[in-house]
């Protein structure tokens, strides 16, 4: 049983408080899902949890089964068993999936002969066409492409909790469905814990949360069941607003859900 | 054309030129230098070495040999570089030994690269290699060059004249893998004839103070020159390229991707110059120079230019000097991946792009040795 705890989380960019006190406990097999408004602080909290450079943390603390996350490198974080999937992933010219995988079975101390076969399993879990994997990172890949490229690694990798940040952004139907059913999958057969970071709530149809909790203004302002979820499709964020948020920031302009049923 | 380079640390009278007799005989091209299936030439100190083999396993219509002994060779020196680019080309046409003449006639398609290799082994000598490739209408090869060294005091100052034919199809690689105190001041000119297709990649990891002037003229409408580098400083050495990409006729098109490393206390140099003269309307010219700084010490200067006579031209120009990619690394890294190796990973990936493109796979898989070696030496000196 693995535990990612989060406690009273306070972090930013450039001097600007954006994570305003975070408590979050993800264990092994849970799914819990973190939805909110732009500009709610969601990314940056995927961000800090993985130690992205550029993000300041200024308070609080994050454990991984008791281990300070916040004083490890990245790659140490990753090797503890935290992954992040990257709302938009960086291209890395020259580098194939292949390469940073190797590399990364060797530093685990794993096998890294095992790479290949694991990776050509993957591919055909989720529908990702064998061509992609010697391509370099990222590039030239279609938005769909490079979220099955996500999962792929997160299949290969089996880490013990993934931070998914919109895993659902920039991607279609179907690769969506792929993408969310082999991270529901992973939950039960390796028992990963799951952060899913969302705007919307289609991710959850196939990735059944536990607990979806609403963060608006960088503070959580309710948990609940999966409930929760359908509370903000039906009505939006404005029932988790408070009249000083109106005050402190007008809301944006809604951005349209370009997957939405334009019969529902 | 000087400025940025060490060329007033140069002492030109502390360098005769290399004397027939000084050549050490070598019998064969060293192991590293054979590429399989290839057409080889070995060349000691700028002389060619005759092949006991001799030419009689070339392809029927492909001549090498030295100018004095190819029929009609001496009409071919100076046939491309018409006027020194610089004094040292000059000095070339002065002291060159019988420049290596490799023609190909029209029509003819070779399909094994041909392998120069040029050893300079004059330690203390001044060495002034001259290589006249001609290639004729419609013809369609590759010539690999390769310059080596042992660790010796030497200055190199070869001279390369390719003329590319209407249609024809060439590609020019120059390896340099001269040893750490050698100079190198190399010049490079084409002409490239109408639709014809000519690409020059060259790697630059050694020397001391190593330049590379590349002057690629199109000459005829439609001609197509995609001029490629890659380098790598480190310790001392400075890398100095200066590039121009001349359009002479209409259509014709020019790519220009050149990039770098610098380590150590290393710098590079890099200056270009796309002119587009008033008959050149259609051309389409790019040119590209990215740097990566993997140390404080280090230093890359960056200078493209345009000069443009035509307003119907499609013409940019990008350059870049910074450390390594912070998100790039930090993708690898989330990924499990620890800094150095990271690091690593993009260094040689940011060269792939420019060695992907060389046509020559036998030289990829030690070139990307050489570039790990550099970048396993830079570990051991940062500790």
């Amino acid at each position: 049983m693995t535990e990612l705890r989060i406690e009273g989380l306070r972090a930013g960019v450039l001097g600007r408080e954006i994570l305003r006190g975070i408590d979050l406990v993800v264990r092994s097999g849970e799914v819990h899902a973190v939805m909110g408004p732009n500009g709610s602080g969601k990314s940056t909290l995927s961000h800090v949890v993985m130690g992205r450079p550029g993000y300041e943390v200024l308070g609080g603390a994050v454990t991984l089964d008791g281990a300070d996350v916040l004083t490890m490198e990245p790659w140490q974080r990753a090797q503890a068993g935290l992954f992040l999937a990257m709302q938009y992933p960086t291209e890395v010219p020259g580098v194939s999936l292949d390469d940073m995988l190797v590399a990364s079975f060797t530093a685990a101390g794993r096998d890294p002969d095992e790479v290949r076969a694991r990776m050509v399993g993957e591919a055909e879990r989720i529908g990702f066409d064998a061509r992609f994997l010697t391509r370099p990172l990222n590039v030239d890949l279609s938005g769909g492409e490079k979220k099955r490229n996500e999962t792929l690694q997160l299949g290969v990798l089996e880490p013990r909790i993934a931070v998914l940040d919109e895993l659902d952004s920039g991607l279609d139907v179907d690769a969506l469905r792929a993408c969310s059913r082999r991270i529901e999958q992973a939950t039960e057969e390796t028992g990963l814990g799951v952060l899913a970071i969302t705007h919307y709530r289609r991710l959850l149809t196939e990735l059944r949360p536990d607990v979806v909790h609403i963060l608006v203004r960088g503070e959580i302002r309710q948990s609940g069941g999966p409930e929760l979820a359908d509370v903000v499709e039906r009505e939006g964020y404005a029932a988790f607003l408070g009249d000083e948020d109106a005050e402190a920031a007008p809301p944006a302009p809604a951005e349209p859900d370009p997957f939405a049923d334009p019969l529902g | 054309m000087w400025r940025y380079s060490r060329v007033d640390e140069l002492d030109l009278d502390a360098f005769s030129p290399a004397r027939a007799d000084a050549v050490a005989p070598i019998a064969q091209v060293d192991a590293e230098g054979l590429v399989p299936g290839a057409i080889s030439v070995l060349v000691v100190d700028g002389r060619m070495v005759p092949d006991p083999d001799g030419s009689s396993s070339l392809d029927p219509g492909l001549e090498i040999g030295p100018v004095d002994q190819v029929a009609g060779g001496e009409d071919t020196l100076g046939s491309v570089v018409d006027e020194g680019p610089d004094a040292f080309a000059e000095l070339n046409t002065a002291f060159s030994p019988p420049a290596l003449v490799v023609r190909v006639r029209p029509g003819l398609t070779v399909a094994r690269p041909i392998v120069i290799t040029q050893r300079v082994t004059a330690d203390g000598h001044a060495v002034f290699p001259r290589v006249i490739i001609q290639a004729g209408e419609g013809s369609a090869f590759t010539v690999l060059e390769r310059y080596a060294s042992p660790d010796i005091v030497a200055l190199v100052a070869p001279v390369v004249e390719i003329d590319v034919g209407r249609a024809a199809r060439v590609s020019y690689v120059a390896v340099q893998e001269l040893g750490p105190r050698v100079w190198q001041i190399a010049n490079q000119v084409s002409q490239v004839g109408q639709e014809a297709t000519f690409l020059a990649a060259s790697t630059a990891l050694g020397g001391d103070y190593a330049r590379l002037r590349t002057d690629c003229r199109l000459t005829g409408r439609g001609a197509t020159g995609d001029l490629l580098a890659a380098y790598f400083g480190e310790g001392a050495q400075t890398l100095d390229f200066r590039t121009f990409q001349d359009h002479r006729a209409p259509d014709t098109t020019s790519n220009l991707l050149f990039k770098g490393a610098v380590g150590g206390h290393s710098r590079s140099v890099y200056t270009g110059l796309i002119r587009v003269r008033k008959e050149a309307r259609g051309t389409n010219a790019f040119q590209t120079n990215r740097n990566i700084k993997l140390s404080d010490h280090a230093w890359a200067e960056s200078v493209p230019n345009l000069e443009i006579e035509n307003n119907d031209v499609h013409c940019s120009h990008a350059s870049a000097v910074g450390p390594v990619d912070d998100e790039q690394r930090f993708y690898l890294e989330s990924r499990g991946v620890p800094p150095r190796v990271a690091e690593r990973l993009v260094v040689a990936g940011f060269f792939d792009e420019v060695l992907a493109r060389i046509p020559v796979p036998a030289v990829l898989d030690p070139l990307r040795a050489r570039i790990a070696g550099k970048l396993d030496r830079r570990e051991q000196e940062d500790g």
